[in-house]
């Protein structure tokens, strides 16, 4: 589904990703950790299409399509969702209002026409529900005076009404408390089929315990450094990254 | 810009006034408050370059063409219809200039209460003498500002509304200001608002230009009196078509407990400028100052505003929102007087702007003048373009550029649109703004 090839991009001639290489199937979820300011949001976003962000070198397909040349809408509507980090407040803009609009542009460019009213409300209940969301969140303004944890549970809300193929979780669990680490992690469960893929960044090991990833990848200095399986995040929270640097500095 | 010219059209507007002012309606009163208010002009002369108060808006070259004066003459009102500008839900009371000039055929009041007049100003001018007399030039003084002085020299017709005491106008007044022709014009419309005490009324006032083949200068002066405990809205909105140039003054005065609310909203016209004047004479009154202002092309607007917090007790609330683009300017300048008596005032304004082009500017400047030290006044001036970490999100979610701009251009103009009370002018006034951002 997504093929990272050789991965190089920067900002303003600072190099920053440095050669990613990453494959991810379909049904599949990866996991990407590694510490503060080795590029983990830097690939979401340069994943997502954040103008910014010059690539350099390498390639990247989704779906066998090459995604750098797509506008960021055009990789929503392919079915690509990035849940950011940081969620923008959005004053005056409310969520449900902006999300029927994404969902009818999603439906124009795929061909089909516009959801019916009664079915678009029917689903937001539903997903809002799926994520345990007061109605009146889904009412507000898009992000704004959301408490940390609001904004996360919103972008999962998000994630489950547009319904993407391939979803990057860009530190989603930041911030939740105990009880939304767990919704929002059966949330990501649920949504789990063979047809959709997750790419899950984080720095701690408790969100792998209820979202098992098929394979764990260290990012260290713009580079995927190792790869194992689940096993690798334990061994990470136990040890820390020293050993990995280590590593790294030596090959 | 020679000085020639300056002096060239200064001149032209003197002379029209000797010929034409024995045409002019009015008492004696009013004949010699025009006399007075050339005399006014004749010193201050129309603003130049130098003018602190119109230094970002220049309005020699407005003047520079012959612009004939056809405010005497009453116009052809055959071939339009009025239907094209009234508004759902206010069509019972509509009040119609054409040209500066009332017109009966076109206007209808039906559904106003007891007691309530809305007539040209003309007809004021001999059937309501007193009231005329005892308002008329007060709040907007002509030695205060050429146009002013204009205005009062020529100004022949307008509206006049009168709201008795203890009087609630259940239906709103629209006043409709048509400006057409093929012949370049000067037209003054002069409205005087009379709002009793613990009445209530709003009015909304369109300016709009019909079939017009010609440059044309509006100067319209609205003088609102609001007494004691009346609640008065005063809503404007400027959709004159591209050779139109408008200067639009309005001067309230507020007694004790009263409130006003003004919501200015400008679609369109080549060059527009608004003072918005307004004085606090009581305690306890409320007032807010709304405007919205989308420009394109090479559009100009300026809005000048003044509160005049004379006594105590009062608050005052101005949001100022402005959209430009392409090679649009605009001016925002915002003046508040807090005078020793008016401690425990509360002043609040706010200028904010986006420019969606590298070649649209916008002058702002905020000046309080605070001489009581018991005292809430702030101030905020915001010019940016648009939220670009906004414009990604939308766009990462399946936005177009277009929708997640028109998302947030709508979001950034609402905060002024809701604060319009008349539900079917708030309604239309969406759909305006609705219907500009799309383009
Ligand atoms: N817009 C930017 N301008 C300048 N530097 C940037 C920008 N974005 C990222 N960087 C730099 O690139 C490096 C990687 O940042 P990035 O946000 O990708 O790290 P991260 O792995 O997500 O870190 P964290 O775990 O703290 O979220 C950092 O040194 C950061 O300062
Ligand atoms: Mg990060």
């Amino acid at each position: 589904m997504l093929q990272i090839k050789n991965l190089h991009a920067g900002i303003e001639g600072k190099e920053i990703l440095k050669g990613i290489n990453l494959d991810v199937k379909a049904g599949e979820v990866h996991a990407i950790m590694g510490p503060n300011g080795s590029g983990k949001s830097t690939l979401s976003s340069v994943l997502a299409g954040k103008e910014e962000y010059e690539v350099s070198e390498g390639e990247v397909k989704f779906k066998g399509k090459d995604l750098l040349e797509l506008s960021p809408e055009d990789r929503a509507r392919e079915g690509l969702f990035l849940a950011f980090q940081y969620p923008v407040e959005i004053p005056g803009v409310s969520n449900i209002n902006f999300l029927k609009t994404a969902i009818n542009e999603i439906r124009a460019y795929r061909g089909q026409g516009p959801m019916d009213a009664k079915e678009f409300l029917a689903k937001v209940k539903e997903k809002q529900a799926f994520v345990e969301m007061t109605g009146n969140l889904a009412n507000r303004s898009v992000n704004e005076g959301f408490s940390g944890g609001e904004k996360k549970r919103n972008e999962i809300f998000q994630l489950a009404m547009l319904e993407p193929v391939l979803a990057v979780l860009d530190e989603t669990d930041s911030g939740l408390d105990i009880d939304a680490l767990r919704i929002v992690a059966n949330g990501v469960n649920k949504l789990r089929s063979k047809d959709r893929a997750f790419v899950v960044i984080t720095h701690y090991q408790r969100l792998l315990d209820h979202i098992v990833p098929d394979v764990v990848h260290v990012l260290f200095d713009g580079k995927i450094v190792k790869s194992g399986g689940k096993e690798l995040a334990l061994e990470l929270e136990k040890k820390g990254y020293d050993w990995i640097k280590k590593e790294a500095a030596i090959a | 810009m020679t000085t020639a010219e300056k002096i060239g059209a200064d001149e032209r507007l003197i002379q029209g006034f000797s010929k034409n002012k024995a045409q002019l309606p009015g008492s004696k009163r009013i004949a010699s408050l025009r006399e007075q208010a050339i005399l006014d002009f004749q010193k201050l002369g129309l603003p130049g370059r130098k003018s602190e108060e119109y230094k970002y808006s220049n309005v020699q070259p407005l003047f520079k063409e012959e612009a004939s004066l056809v405010n005497t003459n009453l116009p052809a009102a055959n071939g339009f219809s009025i239907e094209q500008f009234q508004l759902p839900g206010l069509k019972e009371n509509t009040a119609v200039l054409v040209n500066g000039v009332f017109s009966p055929a076109h206007s209808s009041l039906n559904k106003l209460p007891k007691g309530v007049i809305v007539c040209s100003l003309k007809e004021a001018f001999s059937k309501n003498e007193k009231l005329v007399e005892q308002h008329y030039s007060k709040y907007a003084q002509s030695g205060t500002d050429a146009f002013l002085a204009l205005s009062t020299s020529f100004a022949g017709d307008g509206v006049f509304v009168y709201v008795p005491d203890n009087t609630i106008a259940e239906q709103a007044i629209h006043i409709i200001s048509v400006v057409t022709g093929s012949t370049p014009s000067l037209i003054f419309p002069r409205n005087l608002f009379i709002i009793g005490k613990n009445s209530g009324v709003q009015i909304v006032e369109s300016f709009a230009a019909h079939a017009l083949s010609a440059k044309s200068i509006c100067i319209a002066v609205t003088e609102v009196f609001v007494d004691e405990n009346a609640k008065a809205q005063y809503y404007k909105l400027q959709e004159d078509s591209g050779s139109a140039s408008l200067i639009s003054a309005t001067h309230a005065r507020q007694e004790r407990n009263s409130h006003f609310d003004t919501n200015t909203v400008t679609l369109s016209g080549e060059w527009i400028r608004n003072n918005l004047e307004i004085a606090l004479e009581g305690e306890n009154c409320e007032t807010h100052l709304n405007g919205l202002f989308l420009t394109e092309g090479k559009q100009h607007v300026d809005n000048h505003t003044l509160v005049d917090h004379r006594k105590p007790h009062c608050q005052s609330n101005q949001l100022y929102k402005g959209i430009l683009g392409d090679k649009s300017t605009g001016v925002f300048n915002g003046k508040i007087f807090v005078r020793p008596d008016a401690q425990k005032t509360n002043a609040y304004q706010s200028s904010r702007n986006i420019l969606l082009s590298d070649d649209a500017s916008i002058n702002t400047k905020p000046q309080l003048e605070i001489y009581a030290d018991d005292v809430k006044c702030s101030h905020g001036s915001t010019t940016g373009q648009l939220n670009e970490d906004a414009m990604f999100y939308l766009r990462s979610r399946g936005l177009s550029t277009d929708s997640a701009r028109n998302l947030l251009l709508s979001a950034f103009a609402n905060d002024v649109l809701e604060t319009v009370r008349i539900k079917e002018l708030k309604d239309h006034l969406d759909e305006l703004v609705r219907k500009r951002l799309e383009k």
